[in-house]
This record gives C-alpha cells, structure tokens and sequence, in this order.
C-alpha cells in the first residue's frame, strides 16, 4: 500500500489509540523513508541547552534510537553522541559544508545567546580561536536544507531568555531568518514530535506549520491540551483539585493546560506510561512562546481568565470558570452536534 | 619541549567543556578546564516564585534533572520548614534511584565505551544475532558508501588502543544497543511516578504529587528487577574486561584524593540518615559534614562578583573581560580543600565513615578479586568501577523501597509560601554532590546559588592557586600521540561530567 501524507498523518495523529504503543513509524513508513530518502545527514548543534532534548530522543518508541540511527538519519554531529573531539569534530562541520551543502539537516537544541558577539557559549574552536554557537548556528544555518528548532530554547528562546535574560539568548528563527525553519516545541520534545516532523519532511517535504512554524499535526489548535486532558469532566462540572494529588481539575493549581498547544495528553510520555495532569503535577505549558513567563507570574499561578475554545468572547474570570465554562462548553458541545447532524443530513439529500 | 594542545569540544559529556594541556616529555604537566557556556540560572530566577525554582532548576542538566529536582524541592521543604510523609519519600527515592541506574548505564556504555571498545569489529561479524547483523549491514553499507563522514557518529575517533579481542568487541556493541534500550526502560519506571522524564512534574515540596497504586509498583518492580539483572550479568562484567584490559588506568587520573558526599536516598523522614552515606574525606581521613564550610572562589572564573563566599551569601555576575578567567565555572571548596565528588566519592566516605559494613565488605572483596589496592581506585578504572557497584545496590535498594509504600496513604504535605525564610538542599546526582540554595523574601526568590557537581570536579584553579579536581587528575596522565589525546579524553569521561 502506497503511504500518503493522508494515511502519514493520521498514524501520527492517531497512532496511540490505533497500535497501542506511541509511535509514529510504523514499518511501512520506514520503508517509505528507506526507499525515498536513504539516510538523510543530520548536523545536531547544541547552544544553551541541557540535553534534554537528546535524551529524550533517546526515549524514541517506535522506531526506536538505534533503527533511527541505522534507517532514517546519518547523525553525522552530535556532541554528546559522536565518537570524535576537538579538531576532529570541528573537521566534520567543515565537511558538511564542503560536501553537504543544502543536504544536510541542521537540528539546533537550545537557545543562542548573542550578547558580547555570542562569547557566552563556544561549541568548539579552529585554530586556538573559540567558535560561538551564534557563528556555527549561522554559517551551518545558511547551508542547510532545513533547519528544525528542537525544544522550546531553540524555538522561543525558553529559559535562558527569560527576564532579565542575561545572554541575550535567542531562538533558531531570529539567527536564521531566510532559512526553511520547523519549529518543534516543548521543554523536552516528545520523540515522536521530532521524528514524525523529520519524517514528514523527507517523505512529503515541510508539513503544514501554524504562524509560530510549529508543525499543526502536533501542535495545532486542536491540540491544546485542556481540550484533551482526562480531567476535562471535572472542569466542565465545575470540581477543581484545590491541592497537588487531588483529584479534580487542576486549573486552581496554575495548570496552563488551556493555553497549552501540544498532543501529550492523547500521547504521553514514554509510551504513554503516564503524562503531566495525570500525574497530579499538572501542566507548566512548556510548549508556549510565553513559557517560564515574567518575573512575578509563576509558573503555578493561575491562569487570570480562559477563552472558551471554539466560543470567541466569552472570557472568565477565575473563581467563577468552572461553572460559567462548564455551562458554555455544553452548549458549545450541543451547538456542534447540531451543526454535525445538520450537514450528515444535506450531504445525504443531496447522495440520495 | 612542552607542547601545549586544546580539545574542544570535549564530546560525549553533558555541557560544553574544553581542556587545554602541556605535555612535556610524553605526560600531561598543566591542565585548565574550562566551562564554556553560561545561561545565569541564578539570575533568572531572583524575583520568581519559589516553587517555579524546582522546575527551572531541572533544566540546568538534562541527564540528570532529577537530581537536580530533589536538591532544589529539598531546599524548599527546608525553606517552608516541612518534611514528606513515608510515601513522598520513598516515592523521591525511587524516582531518584531509576535515573541513577539511566544514568550510569548511559555513562558507561554511551558515552564512555566508544573510548575503549573498537565498533569496527562489527564488519567482522560472524554470528546469527539479527540486530547485530543488521547492524553489520549498515556498517558495511556506510563503509563502502564513499561518504565524507561514513559510518557516524561512530567514526571519526582519535587513533588509540582500542580493545582488540574481536569477542569483547561484539560482546560490547551488543550491550551498548542493549542498554538504549534498558537506559529507555528506567525511564518508563521513573515516569511511572514522576510524571515525565526528561524534567519531572511530580516532584514538589512536601513529596511528589503521584499516587501509587498496586499496578504502579509491580510495573516498577518488573523494570527495576530487569535492570539490576541486566547491571550484575552485563554492565559489572563489561567493566571488569575493559579493567583487564586496561590495568594502567588503575594508576592514571587519580585526582586530589578528597571526597565529599552530601549523601543521599533519605531513610528517615527527617532527612539526616541516607543509605548513600554522607560524609567528607580529607587527607584520608573522616569527618562530618558541614555545610557552612563551602566556599565558591571565582578568580580565575569569568565573574567580577566577590570571591570566596558561602552560597548563601554570594552574587553572580558575569565578566567575560576578566583577567586571568578562563572557564565559567566557578571554583567550589570544603575548608578550602578541592574535593572530587561522583560514585567514587560516595564509595570512599562510605567506606571510611565506618558506619557501612555493606561497602566496607564489597569494596574490599572486588580489591581483592582484581589484585589492586583500594587506593588504586582514585583513578579512571576507580570511577567506572564504583559506578557500576553502586548502580547494582541501588537497584537492590530500590526493589525494598517499592514495597515499603502504602498505596491510600499521603504522598506529600501541604506547604505555604513563607514571607522570608532562607533553605538548602543537599542531593546526589548521578555524577555528584549537588546543593542549591535559597532566600525567601516578599514570598519571591531573593537569592539562588546552585553548587552542581561539575562545578566541584570541573572547576578551575581557586585563588590560592589550587588546581580543580579534574585539573589534578589530568597532571601526570600519559599522552602517546599528542594528534590523537585519548588518554585525557578517557580521564575527563570517568568524571562523568
């Protein structure tokens, strides 16, 4: 059976449910990429990260590392992976150029920090000179077929360009602002974001990305957590945890699940062993541009009002949420159903 | 004459680090080590709710956040004057004890075996082993490819003394693909408490926020009794043959032969009695530990803050100008002594404290077995060997703990947000001693200095001179081509840095 970018999303939306694991490629997919792509060269630079990005690609499902590894990807650099050190590995980036050019995908883990010409992060040097992490994010940048922004530092900046941001650290897209650019969010990445996304570049080309360049089959507006997090019912009935490990919505917990845009709580973590709200720890709403936020908004403090999803001007303010959105949520739920019915019946007029 | 060579990047560490070394008549004479990127965590975080610090703080390092997690919620249980009820903190100590096993497993077959073992063997496969053969296939692919980097990120490597027994060979890359995917099952156990890994969102102050059930813990049991067979039938052998064939690294990259352990794995709800001992040695000799004895020196680091200073009473401000400064790190010291920290550390206090007849007897026992000296451990083989001993005990432990949880009970208690309080919190990453402090004030962070264990082992020179710890075991170590520095390289990785 051919695989279309049809048949690709729906094993990348729906892929949990419908093979009990949390995967996006299936083997067919991988036969797909083998047959289409070979072995596609990936430069992996790191700025101010903390690896966790890496690791949790190690945490990859199906398929997992090593098949990523031997099938899909040539990791070609990768600092905390590679055999090589010093000169050697700088030897490799200059080959890619050389060789490579506008072959090569360039993965940036971590923010770039552009304060005093970038001299707070050195990737390397040539020659007894430092190489910043802005110079390499450039120059490997302009060469690169694409580049893909990993985790939240790359893609917004995240931490280390929250206030007063000291470094002056910024994401991938303001280093590299004429290149073909994916971001792909989250404080990790779920593996199976960052290898569906390469995936779908290499088998269809960039996928449908929202105006942040983040990949809407992950992270789209249907995506947002709240809209799919099991504790929903609680919220719409107005029960809200009002201590961590209750049971309940965790909304008053400072959950940013309503503001969150990614598919977690569908996918979970590991396999979905377990996920951020379930766990009682609720969510941090590390996918957002507006994550860890300013100084003075914790990242427990309550949300000061929510939007209803799909109901555009009805904005609660906090103590009263539950019960006014429970209330506007049903309606909304009626009101869609209706409109559901409405079209099954005019589409079957029109067939009969 | 003295030949001066950098190695930057410094790979398969976590971070960004450089060293620079003289070599002088075939043996490392100086050392620098330098950290080379800043982010100012403690900067970021004044002015911020003190529960976002747990959260942030996990982000300095994403090997081991959890560790970091601990320290930072600890030093809020401090803060908030609370401590877990047996349910919260045992559940920290699961937690806690399958990253340790992630952990050590990752470090030692991905990020320092490629040092020793020779992946080329695998073009010579003769065996049935699908994954092995599969893997043959593409080496053999990528090796006639004619591609400018064929065969990566296994190749290039520097020219050394590979393992040349073509079993061991084998033997090793078949357990280096076995532990990603074992290294990926501590993970699954530890999500099933902590929420999510890498970055735990169940860890709070108080105790974690996840409620055990009967189901969880089997699961857990199932992974960690997985795990610690697979660290006593594969991970102990696989250091013991590379310590067989190595047996000069017994005496190469011994360090400043003091140790600290904050001690971790609470065994008390208190907080004051741990089953990784806590403890200092300096000299060879005893004492207890007192967490009013740290300093953080900075003249030779890249800060113009004030020198010398106890966490609780220290600035950081950045100063790339600064003279004589080479690394961003700065330069941690107990009484003004340089002091080593990681597995081996934990091993010598426990050892020496006189209070751990279970390290006393398998420390001893392993010397013997290897004809070596316990003195032979402050080394590079030292490192890798205490590593992989305690991994076993904590997995060993960590079957105990499970069962010891009374699923209905508490999981954590509750806390408010004191106006002014200060708090520290001690924990034992992976690599080693790890405390973060803090100050309250206006229920805000007013200050927070985390002291991580690279900064101890990686420090640079200390006013007075003093070499790091990392600096200290790099002298004397013997380079046989100057093109291709493995031998450092293989000192810098038992660190674990």
């Amino acid at each position: 059976m051919k695989l279309t970018r049809r048949k690709f999303l729906q094993l990348c939306a729906g892929s949990a449910a419908a093979y009990g694991m949390s995967s996006v490629l299936t083997p067919e997919v991988v036969q797909a990429l083998k047959q289409k792509a070979g072995n596609q060269p990936v430069i992996w630079l790191a700025g101010q990260g903390c690896t966790g990005c890496s690791v949790s690609l190690l945490n990859a499902g199906r398929p997992d590392i090593t098949e990523t590894l031997l099938d899909i990807i040539n990791l070609d650099y990768h600092e905390t992976v590679m055999a090589s050190a010093g000169e050697l590995s700088i030897g490799i980036l200059e080959k890619a150029i050389a060789d490579r050019a506008g072959d090569y995908i360039l993965m940036i883990e971590g923010s770039i920090p552009t304060a005093h010409d970038g001299h707070f992060c050195y990737v390397g040097e040539k020659d007894g000179k430092p190489i910043t992490m802005l110079e390499a994010v450039r120059t490997m940048g302009e060469k690169a077929k694409a580049v893909v922004a990993l985790g939240s530092c790359a893609s917004w900046g995240n931490i280390p360009a929250a206030p007063p941001n000291p470094t002056g650290a910024k994401p991938a897209s303001e280093i590299l602002p004429d290149a073909t650019l994916i971001n792909i969010p989250g404080c990790p990445p779920h593996p199976d974001w960052t290898i569906g996304t390469v995936a779908h570049v290499l088998l269809f080309g960039v996928p449908h990305l929202d105006s942040l360049k983040r990949p809407t089959m992950f992270f789209g507006p249907h995506k947002i957590i709240h809209d799919n997090c099991e504790r929903r019912q609680y919220f719409d009935k107005g029960q809200f945890a009002k201590d961590f490990s209750d049971e309940g919505c965790m909304y008053e917990l400072g959950c940013k699940g309503p503001i969150a845009h990614c598919d977690i709580a569908t996918r979970g973590w590991l396999g979905g062993i377990n996920w951020c709200v379930r766990s009682g720890g609720g969510c941090i709403g590390c996918t957002e541009p507006s994550h860890p936020g300013n100084t003075g908004d914790g990242l427990y403090e309550k949300l000061p009002a929510a939007q209803v999803p799909g109901l555009p001007g009805i904005n609660v303010k906090a103590n009263t949420i539950g019960i006014a959105l429970g209330a506007a949520t049903a309606a909304g739920i009626v009101g869609h159903a209706l409109g559901r019915a409405a079209g099954k019946g005019a589409r079957e007029g029109k067939e009969g | 004459m003295a030949q001066k060579i950098n190695v930057s990047p410094l790979t398969r560490i976590e971070g960004h680090l450089k060293i620079e070394v003289e070599i002088d008549k075939g043996k490392i004479v100086d050392a620098r080590c330098a950290g080379e990127m800043f982010r100012g965590w403690e900067i970021i975080l004044k002015g911020r709710h003190p529960l976002d610090a747990q959260q942030i703080t996990q982000r300095i390092c994403g090997v081991c956040p959890t560790s970091h997690g601990q320290a930072s919620t600890r030093a809020l249980d401090d803060a908030f004057g609370i401590t877990p009820p047996d349910n919260g903190r045992i559940l920290r100590n699961l937690i806690l004890g399958a990253d340790y096993i992630q952990s050590h497993i990752l470090h030692f077959y991905h990020l320092a075996a490629l040092d020793y073992v020779d992946i080329t063997a695998i073009l010579n496969y003769q065996g049935n082993c699908p994954k092995l053969n599969k893997v043959k296939s593409w080496a053999q692919a990528e090796a006639g490819s004619g591609r400018s980097n064929a065969l990566s990120p296994f190749m290039p490597r520097y020219k050394g003394d590979y393992i040349e027994d073509q079993e061991l060979n084998i033997a090793a890359i078949s357990h280096y693909l076995e532990a990603l995917e074992l290294r990926k099952k501590a993970h699954e156990a530890l999500t099933l408490f902590a929420g999510k890994t890498p970055h735990a969102v169940a860890v709070l102050p108080g105790g974690v926020t996840e409620k055990p059930t009967v189901d969880k813990i089997t699961a857990y049991l199932s992974y960690i009794k997985e795990l610690s067979s697979f660290v006593e039938k594969k991970y102990i052998p696989d250091v013991i043959a590379v310590a067989k064939g190595y047996p000069q690294y017994f005496g190469i990259g011994k360090g400043p032969g003091n140790f600290l352990s904050y001690g971790t794995f609470d065994e008390n709800n208190e907080g004051t009695e741990f089953f990784l001992t806590r403890g200092v040695v300096i000299k060879g000799s005893y004492q207890e530990f007192d967490k009013m004895k740290i300093n953080e020196y900075v003249g030779f680091s890249k800060y113009k803050s004030e020198s010398g200073l106890h966490p609780w009473d220290e600035k950081t401000e950045p100063d790339l100008e600064k003279e004589k400064s080479y690394s961003f790190i700065k330069a941690p010291r107990y009484e003004d002594a340089v002091m080593e920290v990681g597995p081996l550390a934990r091993t010598v206090v426990a050892y020496m404290s006189g209070k751990n007849g279970a390290v006393k007897s398998m420390i001893d026992d392993t010397c013997s077995s290897l004809g070596i000296k316990v003195s032979d451990l402050f080394s590079v083989l030292g490192r890798h060997a205490a590593r992989a001993l305690e991994c076993k005990r904590v997995a060993e432990r960590c079957l105990e703990w499970a069962m010891e949880i009374k699923p209905g009970e508490p999981v954590h208690t509750p806390f408010t947000i004191p106006g002014e309080a200060k708090g520290v919190g001690f924990a034992e990453a992976p690599r080693g001693a790890v405390s973060h402090w803090i100050k309250i004030d206006g229920q805000v962070i007013d200050l927070y200095q985390v002291v991580a264990p690279t900064t101890w082992n990686c420090s640079p020179r200390d006013d007075k001179g003093q070499l790091g710890a990392l600096e200290q075991a790099l002298v004397g170590t013997p380079v046989a081509d100057v093109e291709n520095p493995i031998e450092p390289a293989r000192v810098v990785r038992s660190f674990d840095p």
